[in-house]
């Protein structure tokens, strides 16, 4: 009867009769319009707890970089009994395990993977667990080694395609964690019963799929109850206020955290929905602005303490032990009215409570219609702290509506409407290389692509490259998309997202997300070879290994037609040849361009190219320009990457812009708006995505240096944030050499 | 009409209001011993670019310019030894609606009756003037920059007469433009100017020192360093002291 009440609370619609959160919050929230003064500092509970939580951190510095770890108890939603911090002072609360900082067991990826990381830090998996793993129960992990082809294992030891999700899980998955507060988990399993009931008639495969797999989401949400009570929360009823919104919608994610292992957990788009509960409370007189901004501060803090266990390997393509537990904040309705509310701003304002942080990811969706006051609180949170990303809301409501989160770092989805099959990226740069050595590998030197002749000239004449790099890019479009499809068929298999999926709807749409790695580097490659003259240098098996450049050549980021033109050209090119080909439960392809910090394994595993790059250099990150070729200043550079086509590059386009304070202007208000100026031009221009850094490089140097002094010294990479002194060094390195916007 | 260019910074945000597209001009008849752009000195050096083909390449910025209430700023180098081109570029800006600035130290300023003349044009298509006064004392001047401050005070005292808004600019460099006595001298002269908006102290720093060196010339100021954030705000006072 209760559901009942807390309904009548609220203004009524759809959301009433079905399950519909964005009726809800459309009905029912209040467009802020007003500036930052309303906030309040962190209370005495929030500071002490917040120390807790650096002590343990420091600890797990000292140990290594891990806490601790589980080796005995497999991972599951009810798994653990309860942890805490301080449970006298927590206003939200709930672990992974059964302590702070300890990292969970989650084999169902792989086996292997989850013994590595355990033994990589000094711990041995409990052997009864090996065994299971081993011998009883296949790992999604097992079955896409049994099922890959030769070729496949071949392109991915080339490190043509790499960082595929075949051994940890593929994330990228946003639940409707707001279901939970919402409606309760009992409405909840109705739905799905309901949604399972109506699934009859022929059973084809892909009716029997769906049947076996909500009929796990019934057994996730049922699972997620009885982790509630664990908490002593009854959470099969829905939330009647702000405390318990907060915490049903926390345990829904914690829920999904304990039984996958994702390389990004992402939160969704919660901020505003839970304003609504806060503004009930506030003018219910039950909670003060104080308790409103202690409870924003204190679920930010959990969100700052996700953790898992991972390998060194991983480690070296997604650095600084990232969990992306990416919010999406503001946006535009459909309707045209903001979405901007009080708790937009309290969830920024934990940068400042708690210090900057890389998680939880904050993404503010911009919008040249967002209020100005807002857009300049944000431009000063990045002056301050160099924590936020920005994605353009214009470009994406039209694709995905005004109820959409980021999955990850840069990739748009309808939340509890859609998800992706992460695909991870493929190499261009190599590709391109191929071309020239007719599919034989130039560092591992052995025949890769098959078929292909080499180029003989000495010089390179760019209509022959050109056309032999079309064969290698339909080639491994192909290839590329083969193998995502037996990676997803295993994971929906062996390591199905029961609880994540539990909280979307039944018929959801799907993208097969790929990537493409080393954009400015192929497209400069191409632009020295049409515009000055490259000239091959071969070692004694007529390997092209080295490439001597005679002449200047147009070079990408610099707003220059013919370079960009080529970088653009590539884009729609091999998005277009990666959607011929079928993909595994009839997703839709989308590609994006991101690195994530595998930019420096990929340069790694890349020899000399022809734009200059020396073997083993860093690509530059997602679709940034090289660092120190963009020279006509910022906005040219910004410039360039705009011109790349999102709607050929649905998944996103990343750009990571560092910039020294001095450069934004003389005085602190100049370079707010000079900032939230960048941002508005950026995306009337249609840029995609911005990471905003703002620091000089000396503040990087000194924390390489003295890393105790900067525990918190949060910095924006490819489309996430991290804490610097985790990256590894030669991390560290390529960060600081890249572009600093100054002023002349 | 072409303009002799030394470079372009598509992302100023430090020469006149909002985000700018800078036009470093080549060319200048001062030598401060301070300058950060030394290379922008020869007359003869530099490309020749066409106003539209400047146009074209500002255009791409507008968006920026509009959410910032920026423009383009002419810079140099000298921009007031091209006043054929400045007025056919900011003619062209103004019909795109672009906000336009000069940063000049004057140090050109000619009662010639050519000079005066294709001035006042300039002047009708600047919106605004950064102007770069280096030191009071005339003596101390020559011997910074090689060059009197006589004409400078003259063509700031146009620049009031003719209405025409101006950010002043003084660079402090310890131990040759700081002294007190200069400051409040400097301070007094800007205070004779009606049409002053904004007076800004650019606190020395050396990054354009290592061109000097590339250039194989002596660099006087080596020992010098920058000025703290106290002396800023002390010069500061002085110089608006009669304003």
């Amino acid at each position: 009867m209760k559901t009942m009440e807390t309904m009548k609370a609220f203004k009524e619609g759809k959301w009433t009769t079905e399950i519909d959160v964005r009726d809800f919050i459309q009905l029912n929230y209040r467009p802020y319009d007003g500036d930052e003064s309303f906030l309040t500092e962190a209370s005495e509970a929030t500071k002490d707890l917040w120390q807790k939580v650096l002590h343990l951190s420091k600890k797990e510095r000292e140990r290594g970089g891990v806490y601790n770890l589980d080796t005995e108890i497999v991972s599951t939603i009810t798994s653990h009994g309860p942890a805490y911090l301080d449970s006298s002072k927590e206003k939200i609360v709930g672990f992974q395990t059964d302590e702070p900082f300890k990292r969970s067991m989650q084999p169902f990826g792989g086996i292997r993977m989850a013994a590595t990381a355990l033994e990589t830090y000094g711990y041995e998996i409990d052997k009864e667990v090996e065994k299971i793993f081993t011998e009883f129960r296949k790992t999604h992990n097992q079955g896409v080694f049994d099922a890959y082809t030769p070729e496949m294992l071949l392109a991915r030891k080339a490190g043509i395609i790499t960082g595929l999700p075949d051994a940890y899980g593929r994330g990228r998955i946003i639940g409707d964690y707001r279901r939970v507060a919402l409606y309760g988990v009992d409405r909840l399993i109705e739905a799905k019963k309901a949604e399972k009931l109506s699934l009859n008639g022929t059973m084809t495969e892909d009716v029997i799929r769906l049947r076996e797999e909500i009929s796990e989401q019934i057994k996730a949400l049922q699972e997620l109850r009885e982790l509630g009570k664990i908490y002593g929360f009854d959470i099969s009823r829905p939330a009647e206020n702000a405390v318990e919104a907060f915490q049903w919608l926390y345990l829904g994610y914690l829920a999904a955290i304990k039984e996958q292992n994702g390389a990004a957990m992402s939160l969704g788009r919660v901020s505003t929905f839970l304003d609504i509960y806060i503004e009930k409370d506030l003018e219910n007189g039950v909670m003060t602005e104080v308790e409103a901004q202690e409870l924003v501060d204190h679920f930010v803090m959990k969100l700052r303490l996700v953790k898992f266990a991972r390998t060194p390997d991983y480690n070296e393509l997604f650095s600084g032990d990232p969990t992306w537990v990416t919010e999406a904040i503001g946006g535009i309705g459909l309707d045209g009215r903001h979405m901007v509310t009080k708790n937009s701003y309290r969830f920024l304002h934990t940068l400042k409570n708690l210090g900057p942080a890389p998680e939880p990811n904050l993404t503010v969706l911009w919008s040249v219609n967002l209020p100005e006051t807002f857009k300049k609180y944000c431009a000063q949170m990045s002056i301050e702290t160099s924590s936020i990303q920005y994605e353009n809301d214009d470009i994406m409501r039209p694709e995905f509506g005004d109820d959409y989160g980021i999955a990850c770092c840069v990739s748009a989805m309808t939340i509890g409407k859609q998800m992706q099959f992460f695909g991870a990226r493929a190499n261009m740069a190599k590709a391109l290389l191929y071309a020239i050595n007719g599919g034989v590998d130039e560092k591992q030197k052995m025949n890769v692509v098959p078929g292909i002749e080499p180029i003989t000239s000495e010089y390179l004449d760019y209509e022959e490259v050109a056309e032999k790099f079309d064969v290698v890019l339909e080639w491994l479009a192909e290839l590329y998309i083969n193998t995502l499809n037996v990676i997803h068929y295993m994971h929906d298999k062996y390591s199905y997202e029961r609880i994540e999926m539990a909280l979307h709807d039944k018929d959801i749409r799907r993208t097969m997300a790929t990537g493409i790695a080393g954009l400015s580097v192929t497209a400069d490659s191409l632009s020295a070879i049409k515009h000055s003259r490259v000239r091959v240098i071969r070692d004694e098996d007529g390997l092209a290994v080295d490439y001597a450049i005679e002449g200047e050549y147009p070079q990408y980021g610099n707003d220059d037609d013919r370079v960009d033109e080529i970088a653009k050209e590539l884009v729609v090119k091999f998005s277009k040849m990666l959607k011929q080909h079928p993909t595994y439960r009839n997703s839709e392809t989308t590609m994006s361009i991101l690195t994530i910090t595998s930019n420096v394994v990929y340069g790694k595993k890349t020899g000399n190219t022809p734009d200059g790059r020396k073997d083993g250099e860093p690509f530059s990150p997602g679709a940034n320009p090289l660092h120190g070729r963009d020279k006509k200043g910022a906005l040219a550079s910004l410039n360039s990457v705009a011109k790349m086509p999102y709607e050929h590059s649905l998944d996103g386009i990343s750009n990571t812009f560092s910039i020294v304070p001095k450069a934004l202007g003389r005085e602190e208000e100049v370079r707010k708006a000079n900032l939230a100026a960048i941002l508005d031009g950026y995306m009337e221009k249609e840029g995609h995505h911005l990471n905003i850094n703002v620091f000089d490089r000396e503040t990087l140097l000194d924390a390489m240096e003295r890393p105790e002094e900067y525990p918190q010294l949060t910095i924006r990479v490819s489309g996430y944030a991290v804490n610097f002194i985790k990256l590894t060094r030669e991390q560290q390195i390529d960060v600081i050499n890249r572009t600093f916007h100054e002023s002349m | 009409m072409e303009g002799r260019i030394h470079s372009v910074e598509t992302s100023g945000m430090v020469d006149g209001p909002g985000i700018r597209y800078v036009i470093f001009t080549q060319g200048c008849l001062l030598r401060c011993q301070y300058c950060h752009n030394p290379d922008t000195w020869d007359r003869k050096k530099g490309n020749a670019v066409t106003v539209e083909s400047l146009i074209e390449d500002i255009k791409k910025y507008l968006p920026y310019m509009k959410h910032s209430g920026g423009g383009v700023t002419v810079s140099g180098g000298e921009p007031l030894l091209q006043l054929d081109f400045l007025y056919a570029l900011f003619k062209e800006c103004k019909k795109l609606g672009i906000h336009t600035t000069i940063d000049s130290s004057g140090g050109c300023y000619s009662v010639n009756p050519t000079f005066q003349k294709k001035l006042k044009q300039v002047l009708e298509v600047t919106d605004l003037f950064l102007l770069d006064l280096k030191h009071a004392d005339e003596e101390k001047h020559k011997t910074l920059t090689g060059v009197t401050n006589k004409h400078i005070k003259e063509f700031a005292s146009l620049l009031s007469k003719e209405d025409v808004p101006v950010w002043i600019r003084h660079v402090l460099v310890p131990g040759y433009t700081d002294e007190e006595q200069d400051l409040r001298k400097l301070g007094e002269f800007i205070g004779t100017l009606d049409n002053v908006e904004k007076i800004e102290v650019l606190p020395y720093h050396k990054m354009g020192v290592y061109k000097w060196r590339e250039m194989g010339l002596q660099y006087e100021l080596e020992n010098v360093n920058s000025p703290s954030e106290e002396e800023v705000i002390e010069a500061k006072q002085l110089l608006t002291a009669e304003r």
